[in-house]
Protein backbone atom coordinates (compact mmCIF):
# COMPACT_ATOMS: atom_id res chain seq x y z
CA UNK A 1 0.00 0.00 0.00
CA UNK A 2 1.34 3.41 -1.06
CA UNK A 3 1.46 6.27 1.99
CA UNK A 4 -1.48 8.04 0.61
CA UNK A 5 -3.26 4.92 0.55
CA UNK A 6 -2.21 3.48 4.09
CA UNK A 7 -3.32 7.32 5.59
CA UNK A 8 -7.13 7.03 3.83
CA UNK A 9 -7.03 3.40 5.15
CA UNK A 10 -6.63 4.50 8.89
CA UNK A 11 -8.52 7.80 8.24
CA UNK A 12 -11.73 5.17 7.19
CA UNK A 13 -10.88 3.31 10.56
CA UNK A 14 -10.65 6.76 12.57
CA UNK A 15 -13.56 8.57 11.02
CA UNK A 16 -15.90 5.65 11.42
CA UNK A 17 -14.97 4.91 14.97
CA UNK A 18 -15.76 8.58 15.91
CA UNK A 19 -19.04 8.88 13.96
CA UNK A 20 -19.94 5.63 16.28
CA UNK A 21 -18.54 7.09 19.26
CA UNK A 22 -20.75 10.69 18.33
CA UNK A 23 -23.67 9.16 17.22
CA UNK A 24 -25.65 9.04 20.41
CA UNK A 25 -24.45 12.35 21.42
CA UNK A 26 -25.74 13.76 18.31
CA UNK A 27 -29.29 12.63 18.13
CA UNK A 28 -29.76 13.61 21.66
CA UNK A 29 -28.15 17.02 22.28
CA UNK A 30 -27.82 18.05 26.17
CA UNK A 31 -30.68 20.86 25.14
CA UNK A 32 -33.04 18.29 24.08
CA UNK A 33 -34.91 16.20 26.32
CA UNK A 34 -33.94 12.22 26.37
CA UNK A 35 -37.14 9.91 25.27
CA UNK A 36 -37.74 7.57 28.27
CA UNK A 37 -36.58 4.56 26.36
CA UNK A 38 -33.24 5.54 25.34
CA UNK A 39 -32.81 6.65 29.73
CA UNK A 40 -34.08 3.20 30.05
CA UNK A 41 -31.20 1.77 27.59
CA UNK A 42 -28.67 3.87 29.44
CA UNK A 43 -29.47 2.70 32.74
CA UNK A 44 -29.45 -1.22 31.57
CA UNK A 45 -27.09 -1.37 29.11
CA UNK A 46 -23.52 -0.76 30.92
CA UNK A 47 -24.67 -4.21 32.87
CA UNK A 48 -25.52 -6.28 29.76
CA UNK A 49 -21.89 -4.92 28.28
CA UNK A 50 -19.97 -5.35 31.22
CA UNK A 51 -21.00 -8.98 30.67
CA UNK A 52 -20.54 -9.39 27.18
CA UNK A 53 -16.90 -7.57 26.95
CA UNK A 54 -15.94 -10.16 29.71
CA UNK A 55 -17.10 -12.74 26.86
CA UNK A 56 -15.57 -10.97 24.49
CA UNK A 57 -12.15 -11.22 25.97
CA UNK A 58 -12.89 -15.13 26.31
CA UNK A 59 -13.36 -15.80 22.80
CA UNK A 60 -10.33 -17.88 21.95
CA UNK A 61 -10.29 -19.95 25.12
CA UNK A 62 -10.01 -23.77 24.40
CA UNK A 63 -12.79 -25.82 26.29
CA UNK A 64 -12.96 -28.52 24.25
CA UNK A 65 -9.24 -29.00 23.81
CA UNK A 66 -6.13 -28.89 26.17
CA UNK A 67 -5.72 -27.19 28.17
CA UNK A 68 -9.69 -27.25 28.45
CA UNK A 69 -10.00 -23.60 29.85
CA UNK A 70 -8.33 -24.78 32.95
CA UNK A 71 -5.55 -21.50 33.15
CA UNK A 72 -9.05 -19.34 32.54
CA UNK A 73 -11.04 -20.78 35.44
CA UNK A 74 -8.41 -21.22 37.69
CA UNK A 75 -7.35 -17.63 37.08
CA UNK A 76 -11.04 -16.04 37.22
CA UNK A 77 -11.85 -18.02 40.48
CA UNK A 78 -8.75 -16.16 42.32
CA UNK A 79 -10.16 -13.29 40.99
CA UNK A 80 -13.60 -14.14 42.72
CA UNK A 81 -12.11 -14.73 45.81
CA UNK A 82 -9.19 -11.91 45.75
CA UNK A 83 -12.46 -9.66 45.33
CA UNK A 84 -14.12 -11.24 47.85
CA UNK A 85 -12.23 -11.01 50.70
CA UNK A 86 -10.23 -7.93 49.88
CA UNK A 87 -12.46 -5.76 47.55
CA UNK A 88 -9.18 -4.53 46.53
CA UNK A 89 -9.29 -3.92 42.58
CA UNK A 90 -5.54 -3.83 42.12
CA UNK A 91 -4.79 -6.92 44.23
CA UNK A 92 -7.61 -8.81 42.67
CA UNK A 93 -6.31 -7.75 39.02
CA UNK A 94 -3.14 -8.18 39.88
CA UNK A 95 -3.52 -11.48 41.56
CA UNK A 96 -5.27 -13.23 37.93
CA UNK A 97 -2.96 -11.69 35.94
CA UNK A 98 -0.06 -13.61 37.36
CA UNK A 99 -1.23 -16.37 38.48
CA UNK A 100 -2.36 -16.66 34.84
CA UNK A 101 0.90 -16.02 33.07
CA UNK A 102 2.36 -19.04 35.49
CA UNK A 103 -0.21 -21.16 34.62
CA UNK A 104 0.29 -20.65 30.93
CA UNK A 105 4.31 -20.37 30.69
CA UNK A 106 4.75 -22.49 33.07
CA UNK A 107 1.97 -25.33 34.26
CA UNK A 108 -0.04 -25.75 31.16
CA UNK A 109 3.30 -25.20 28.30
CA UNK B 1 -6.90 36.17 38.04
CA UNK B 2 -3.74 34.71 39.79
CA UNK B 3 -6.17 33.33 42.65
CA UNK B 4 -8.22 32.38 40.20
CA UNK B 5 -5.42 30.25 38.36
CA UNK B 6 -4.00 28.49 41.31
CA UNK B 7 -7.71 27.42 42.42
CA UNK B 8 -7.76 25.58 39.05
CA UNK B 9 -4.77 24.43 39.36
CA UNK B 10 -5.38 22.85 42.67
CA UNK B 11 -8.87 21.22 41.44
CA UNK B 12 -7.18 19.64 38.42
CA UNK B 13 -4.06 18.64 40.38
CA UNK B 14 -6.77 16.72 42.84
CA UNK B 15 -8.97 15.24 40.10
CA UNK B 16 -5.73 13.82 38.80
CA UNK B 17 -4.70 12.11 41.90
CA UNK B 18 -7.52 10.55 42.19
CA UNK B 19 -8.31 9.38 38.48
CA UNK B 20 -4.32 8.06 38.84
CA UNK B 21 -5.23 4.68 41.00
CA UNK B 22 -8.48 3.94 38.80
CA UNK B 23 -6.18 3.67 35.90
CA UNK B 24 -3.19 1.47 37.36
CA UNK B 25 -5.56 -1.28 35.76
CA UNK B 26 -5.77 -0.39 32.05
CA UNK B 27 -2.15 0.72 32.73
CA UNK B 28 -0.15 -2.52 32.63
CA UNK B 29 -3.08 -3.91 29.96
CA UNK B 30 -2.45 -0.84 27.43
CA UNK B 31 1.22 -0.80 27.72
CA UNK B 32 1.47 -4.27 27.09
CA UNK B 33 -1.11 -4.62 24.15
CA UNK B 34 -0.14 -1.53 22.87
CA UNK B 35 3.72 -2.85 22.56
CA UNK B 36 1.87 -5.66 20.94
CA UNK B 37 0.62 -3.76 18.46
CA UNK B 38 3.58 -1.54 17.86
CA UNK B 39 5.72 -4.57 16.97
CA UNK B 40 2.75 -6.01 14.60
CA UNK B 41 2.92 -3.27 13.18
CA UNK B 42 6.69 -2.90 12.48
CA UNK B 43 6.25 -6.22 11.42
CA UNK B 44 4.10 -5.20 8.41
CA UNK B 45 6.49 -3.06 7.64
CA UNK B 46 4.98 0.35 9.26
CA UNK B 47 7.74 1.99 11.18
CA UNK B 48 6.45 3.05 15.00
CA UNK B 49 5.22 6.53 13.85
CA UNK B 50 2.20 4.87 11.99
CA UNK B 51 1.38 2.66 15.10
CA UNK B 52 1.77 5.59 17.34
CA UNK B 53 -0.60 7.80 14.72
CA UNK B 54 -3.10 5.04 14.71
CA UNK B 55 -3.46 4.73 18.40
CA UNK B 56 -3.78 8.41 19.08
CA UNK B 57 -6.35 8.41 15.90
CA UNK B 58 -8.36 5.67 16.10
CA UNK B 59 -7.56 4.56 20.02
CA UNK B 60 -9.69 0.93 19.50
CA UNK B 61 -7.40 -1.71 20.21
CA UNK B 62 -9.35 -4.80 18.81
CA UNK B 63 -10.07 -2.62 15.48
CA UNK B 64 -6.56 -1.51 15.23
CA UNK B 65 -5.16 -5.43 15.43
CA UNK B 66 -7.98 -6.54 12.80
CA UNK B 67 -6.89 -3.73 10.46
CA UNK B 68 -3.16 -5.12 10.35
CA UNK B 69 -4.15 -8.36 8.93
CA UNK B 70 -6.15 -6.39 6.20
CA UNK B 71 -3.17 -3.68 5.66
CA UNK B 72 -1.55 -6.61 3.52
CA UNK B 73 -4.44 -7.05 1.38
CA UNK B 74 -4.78 -4.03 -0.15
CA UNK B 75 -7.05 -1.05 0.25
CA UNK B 76 -10.80 -1.52 0.01
CA UNK B 77 -12.78 1.30 1.23
CA UNK B 78 -16.30 0.46 1.32
CA UNK B 79 -15.24 -3.45 3.06
CA UNK B 80 -13.17 -1.51 5.55
CA UNK B 81 -15.73 0.96 6.13
CA UNK B 82 -18.31 -1.99 6.97
CA UNK B 83 -16.37 -3.62 9.14
CA UNK B 84 -15.00 -1.30 11.40
CA UNK B 85 -18.83 -0.44 12.05
CA UNK B 86 -19.66 -3.73 12.77
CA UNK B 87 -16.40 -4.25 15.03
CA UNK B 88 -17.14 -0.78 16.45
CA UNK B 89 -20.50 -0.92 17.27
CA UNK B 90 -20.59 -1.52 20.99
CA UNK B 91 -19.27 2.18 21.02
CA UNK B 92 -23.47 3.27 20.18
CA UNK B 93 -24.29 1.60 23.52
CA UNK B 94 -21.39 2.96 25.55
CA UNK B 95 -22.94 6.84 24.23
CA UNK B 96 -26.45 6.15 25.36
CA UNK B 97 -25.53 4.99 28.84
CA UNK B 98 -23.14 8.50 28.76
CA UNK B 99 -25.52 10.66 27.98
CA UNK B 100 -26.67 11.99 31.32
CA UNK B 101 -23.06 11.59 32.72
CA UNK B 102 -21.51 13.28 30.32
CA UNK B 103 -23.84 16.73 30.63
CA UNK B 104 -22.14 20.08 31.25
CA UNK B 105 -18.44 18.74 30.93
CA UNK B 106 -18.12 21.83 28.53
CA UNK B 107 -15.03 22.07 26.21
CA UNK B 108 -14.10 18.37 27.57
CA UNK B 109 -17.33 16.62 25.65
CA UNK B 110 -15.89 16.16 22.70
CA UNK B 111 -12.40 14.52 23.87
CA UNK B 112 -14.35 12.56 26.31
CA UNK B 113 -16.97 11.53 23.78
CA UNK B 114 -13.79 10.55 21.54
CA UNK B 115 -12.09 8.66 23.89
CA UNK B 116 -14.80 6.31 24.94
CA UNK B 117 -13.38 3.34 24.27
CA UNK B 118 -13.75 0.00 26.31
CA UNK B 119 -11.86 0.51 29.04
CA UNK B 120 -12.62 3.82 29.42
CA UNK B 121 -16.81 3.38 29.30
CA UNK B 122 -16.30 0.39 31.79
CA UNK B 123 -13.87 2.54 34.38
CA UNK B 124 -16.34 5.58 33.90
CA UNK B 125 -19.52 3.66 34.00
CA UNK B 126 -18.58 1.75 37.49
CA UNK B 127 -16.89 4.95 38.91
CA UNK B 128 -18.10 8.05 40.52
CA UNK B 129 -15.87 10.75 41.06
CA UNK B 130 -14.80 10.51 44.98
CA UNK B 131 -15.57 13.01 47.38
CA UNK B 132 -14.35 16.42 46.82
CA UNK B 133 -13.34 15.74 43.53
CA UNK B 134 -14.47 17.42 40.40
CA UNK B 135 -16.26 15.34 38.29
CA UNK B 136 -14.94 16.40 34.65
CA UNK B 137 -11.60 16.79 35.38
CA UNK B 138 -11.66 13.36 36.95
CA UNK B 139 -13.47 11.83 33.73
CA UNK B 140 -11.03 13.69 31.97
CA UNK B 141 -7.31 12.51 33.69
CA UNK B 142 -9.10 8.67 33.03
CA UNK B 143 -9.65 9.61 29.75
CA UNK B 144 -6.85 11.04 28.91
CA UNK B 145 -4.35 8.80 31.08
CA UNK B 146 -5.60 5.66 29.03
CA UNK B 147 -5.19 7.12 25.78
CA UNK B 148 -1.48 8.43 26.96
CA UNK B 149 -0.98 4.50 28.05
CA UNK B 150 -2.28 3.07 24.69
CA UNK B 151 -0.29 5.89 22.52
CA UNK B 152 2.93 5.07 24.57
CA UNK B 153 2.29 1.43 24.65
CA UNK B 154 2.25 1.49 20.16
CA UNK B 155 5.26 4.15 20.00
CA UNK B 156 7.23 1.64 22.21
CA UNK B 157 6.46 -1.76 20.19
CA UNK B 158 7.64 0.40 17.03
CA UNK B 159 10.75 1.45 18.29
CA UNK B 160 12.66 -1.47 20.75
CA UNK B 161 10.12 -4.05 19.44
CA UNK B 162 11.56 -7.54 19.82
CA UNK B 163 14.71 -6.47 21.92
CA UNK B 164 12.41 -6.83 24.66
CA UNK B 165 13.65 -10.32 26.33
CA UNK B 166 11.17 -10.72 29.20
CA UNK B 167 8.23 -13.13 28.36
CA UNK B 168 5.18 -11.38 28.78
CA UNK B 169 2.85 -14.29 27.51
CA UNK B 170 -0.75 -13.47 29.50
CA UNK B 171 -0.37 -10.57 30.63
CA UNK B 172 -2.98 -9.01 27.99
CA UNK B 173 -5.00 -11.07 30.95
CA UNK B 174 -5.19 -8.08 32.86
CA UNK B 175 -8.13 -6.56 30.66
CA UNK B 176 -10.24 -9.77 31.27
CA UNK B 177 -9.09 -9.50 34.78
CA UNK B 178 -10.29 -6.10 35.13
CA UNK B 179 -13.96 -6.89 33.34
CA UNK B 180 -14.41 -9.52 35.87
CA UNK B 181 -13.78 -7.42 38.67
CA UNK B 182 -15.98 -4.66 36.74
CA UNK B 183 -18.62 -7.92 36.81
CA UNK B 184 -18.25 -9.07 40.35
CA UNK B 185 -19.16 -5.36 41.80
CA UNK B 186 -21.76 -4.97 39.40
CA UNK B 187 -22.97 -8.54 40.29
CA UNK B 188 -22.55 -7.50 43.95
CA UNK B 189 -23.96 -4.12 43.97
CA UNK B 190 -27.16 -3.81 41.54
CA UNK B 191 -30.43 -4.24 42.89
CA UNK B 192 -31.52 -6.63 39.55
CA UNK B 193 -28.92 -8.84 37.73
CA UNK B 194 -30.82 -9.99 35.04
CA UNK B 195 -29.25 -7.30 32.54
CA UNK B 196 -25.67 -8.62 33.69
CA UNK B 197 -27.00 -12.12 32.90
CA UNK B 198 -28.44 -11.03 29.61
CA UNK B 199 -25.13 -10.07 28.51
CA UNK B 200 -23.37 -12.99 29.51
CA UNK B 201 -25.76 -15.59 28.21
CA UNK B 202 -26.43 -13.60 25.23
CA UNK B 203 -22.38 -13.33 24.17
CA UNK B 204 -22.48 -17.32 24.89
CA UNK B 205 -24.71 -17.94 23.35
CA UNK B 206 -23.87 -15.98 20.14
CA UNK B 207 -20.10 -16.80 20.49
CA UNK B 208 -21.23 -20.92 20.14
CA UNK B 209 -23.47 -20.01 17.11
CA UNK B 210 -21.31 -17.37 15.24
CA UNK B 211 -17.51 -17.97 16.12
CA UNK B 212 -15.23 -16.20 18.17
CA UNK B 213 -14.80 -13.18 15.06
CA UNK B 214 -18.54 -12.28 14.18
CA UNK B 215 -20.48 -13.12 17.19
CA UNK B 216 -20.59 -9.11 18.74
CA UNK B 217 -22.75 -7.82 16.21
CA UNK B 218 -25.40 -10.86 17.64
CA UNK B 219 -25.13 -10.45 20.28
CA UNK B 220 -25.78 -6.64 20.51
CA UNK B 221 -29.17 -7.17 18.87
CA UNK B 222 -30.14 -10.02 20.80
CA UNK B 223 -29.11 -7.71 23.89
CA UNK B 224 -30.99 -4.97 22.66
CA UNK B 225 -34.35 -7.33 21.89
CA UNK B 226 -34.08 -9.04 25.00
CA UNK B 227 -34.04 -5.59 26.92
CA UNK B 228 -36.51 -4.34 25.15
CA UNK B 229 -39.20 -6.97 25.25
CA UNK B 230 -38.33 -6.93 28.77
CA UNK B 231 -38.50 -3.25 29.63
CA UNK B 232 -41.50 -3.32 31.78
CA UNK B 233 -41.05 -6.06 34.59
CA UNK B 234 -37.22 -4.88 33.99
CA UNK B 235 -38.08 -1.12 35.26
CA UNK B 236 -40.49 -2.33 37.48
CA UNK B 237 -37.57 -4.85 39.37
CA UNK B 238 -35.74 -1.30 39.75
CA UNK B 239 -37.75 0.75 41.44
CA UNK B 240 -38.89 -1.60 43.76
Amino acid sequence: MSTPQALLFFGIIAGATILLRFLPFLLFPEDKEIPGYIQYLGKVLPYTVIGMLTVYCLRNTRVLRYPYALPETIAIGLIILLQLWRKNMLLSIGGGTLAYMILIQRVFV
Amino acid sequence: MAREKTVSREIMQNAFLAAFPYTIPVLSGFLVLGFAYGVLMASKGYAFLWAGFASLFVFAGSMQFLAVGMLSEGLEPLSLLLITVMVNARHLFYGFSMLEKFRDTGWMRNYLIFGLCDETYSILCATEAPEGIDRRWFMFFVTALHHLYWVSGSLAGGLIGKALAFNTNGIDFALTALFVVILISQWQGAKDRLPNGIGIAGAVLCRLLFGPERFLLPTMLLILLSVTCLRKPLERRQSR
